[in-house]
């Protein structure tokens, strides 16, 4: 009982700390791969509490609630945005033996399913804000999630064919290095399809800041929009974790992967965080017949032919 | 009266009063919610039944695909905020009388075919076995196995059926598209 209570707070923590360490990351890497400083004053040191600062001041902004819109489903979008993520974070293992808060059988399906709720927050709040600019947001997002999620299922079934398993503890287990050549595309449609799924730069446009104001968000503002920030970047930690557990094994390195490998999986993690970062500053945003184009032309006919792949080294192998 | 059979009936609850609902709501976004919560307990319902993988195929695909493809129907036609008015068909009591008759069907056969059976009798443990969790009957391995060898070929009729439906649905749009450019 007490292993169980003290490994949900463990949990919690990470959720915690996690999406403000990628947020100030990408304060602070933006910045400098635009040439500026970012936030420098917060905290003396290189302004590391930035985020905290913002978060009191969303705290202590007025809870505003548009006259026109559907009160209950407003107030209770960010958190279905917000609580899918946790619920992954829990079983995704971080190191071995055991290192994870909840070890699921079907744990792929249970992460990707899970995620796929998140999304429909988003939705729910482009609806109930009464706003044109939300709606259309709110549009936005659900033709992308319809068109991403497909390619993402296909590449998560692949390994999980390679690995004869759907628990994610077993197929970080399973994971040889030979699987980085053998997955790539796979692991490549992944990331892709989830960043889009995180409505991520290039992939922003049911946010769209220039035309559109924020989509879906337009209408928040206070706790509720630190929410949906918060939203996004436990989004940001949770692919990064899941790509890293599916496609890059996890807890295993070339050293040190034995109880201290979570270090591995956190480094990972870092790493993959910093491309998503990168990509948001290296690529303009893409229109939407260009997004669905991706979607539909390339990312589904790879993860088909990555699962093909799969199919047939898994039986010749085998 | 086990805990498990107290949150089966409570998730059983749950479902069928989403459900009632989402045919009675006036207001059609609201409906397609309530379709989510009843979609959640029918998977919960699952999870009970120690049917794992099932359950959350059921979240994968109908919460996050046929409620946001519902949901992305709604918004493009029509999506007023507040109560919508002519929601209602006018055929309640055929509607009534055909969802009993469905709900009657259904019961009737599905006690029929699995009156006998237990959660845990795993066909494929040995009779001494206390336990084999690896195969109990909700497990991925065991649903493979039974679709993929016993069950073959009602699953590939039903992926005919389905590839069927999708070309009908692209002939049918295709055919407006090219009789609206022959004009």
């Amino acid at each position: 009982m007490l292993e169980v209570v003290g490994r949900l707070a463990l949990v919690a923590a990470a959720f915690a700390v996690l999406p403000l360490l990628v947020g100030q990351a990408e304060h602070k890497v933006m910045a400098h791969m635009q040439g500026r400083l970012g936030p420098m004053y917060a905290g003396a040191f290189h302004g590391w509490a930035q985020l905290v600062a913002d978060g009191v001041k969303f705290a202590q902004k007025e809870d505003v609630v548009p006259a026109a819109a559907d009160r209950r489903i407003f107030k209770l979008a960010p958190a279905v945005a917000l609580v899918p993520y946790l619920l992954v974070l829990l079983v995704i293992p971080v190191g071995p033996h055991g290192q994870v808060a909840l070890d699921l059988g079907p744990g792929v399906f249970f992460a990707l399913a899970v995620m796929g709720v998140g999304v429909i927050g988003a939705i729910m709040a482009g609806w109930a804000s009464a706003n044109k600019y939300s709606l259309l947001g709110g549009m936005r997002v659900t033709a992308q999630l319809m068109s991403y999620e497909l390619p993402m299922v296909f590449s998560a079934a692949s390994v999980a064919m390679a690995a004869g398993t759907l628990s994610l503890s077993g197929i970080v287990e399973q994971w040889r290095w030979y699987w980085l050549p053998w997955q790539l595309v796979g692991g490549a449609v992944f990331f892709v399809a989830g960043l889009a799924e995180l409505r991520r730069p290039p992939f922003d446009m049911p946010v769209a800041d220039s035309e559109i104001i924020f989509g879906p968000y337009t209408e928040y503002g206070g706790l509720r929009f630190a929410l949906f920030l918060l939203a996004e970047y436990a989004g940001i930690v949770v692919l990064c974790g899941l790509t890293t557990v599916l496609f890059l094994g996890g807890w295993k390195g070339p050293f040190l992967d034995g109880p201290l490998g979570w270090l591995w999986t956190l480094v990972k993690v870092f790493a993959l965080a910093f491309a998503v970062i990168w990509f948001r500053v290296s690529y303009p945003r893409l229109r939407e017949d260009q997004l669905q184009r991706l979607a539909w032309a390339w990312l589904v006919p790879l993860s088909l032919a990555q699962l093909a792949l799969t199919g047939v080294l898994k039986v010749a192998l085998g | 009266m086990t805990g498990r059979d107290v949150v089966f009936a409570l998730l059983g609850v749950v479902a069928v009063g989403a459900g009632l609902l989402v045919v009675t709501t006036r207001q059609l976004v609201h409906a397609a919610l309530w379709l989510v919560v009843s979609f959640g307990a029918l998977a919960g319902c699952y999870l009970v039944l120690t049917a794992e993988f099932v359950a959350w195929v059921q979240v994968l695909i109908y919460v996050g695909a046929v409620v946001v493809l519902l949901l992305f129907g709604i918004m493009l036609t029509r999506a007023p905020v507040g109560p919508s008015e002519g929601l209602d068909s006018g055929n309640r009591r055929a509607a009534l009388a055909v969802a009993a008759g469905t709900a009657a069907l259904l019961v009737t056969v599905l006690v029929m075919g699995f009156r006998g059976t237990r959660l845990n009798d795993a066909p494929h443990c040995p009779p001494d076995a206390t336990s084999c969790p690896a195969r109990a009957n909700g497990s991925a391995e065991h649903l493979g196995e039974a679709v993929f060898r016993t069950w073959v070929l009602p699953f590939e009729v039903l992926s005919v059926l389905l590839l069927a439906a999708l070309v009908g649905a692209i002939v049918l749009s295709r055919t407006g598209l090219a009789t609206r450019r022959d004009r």
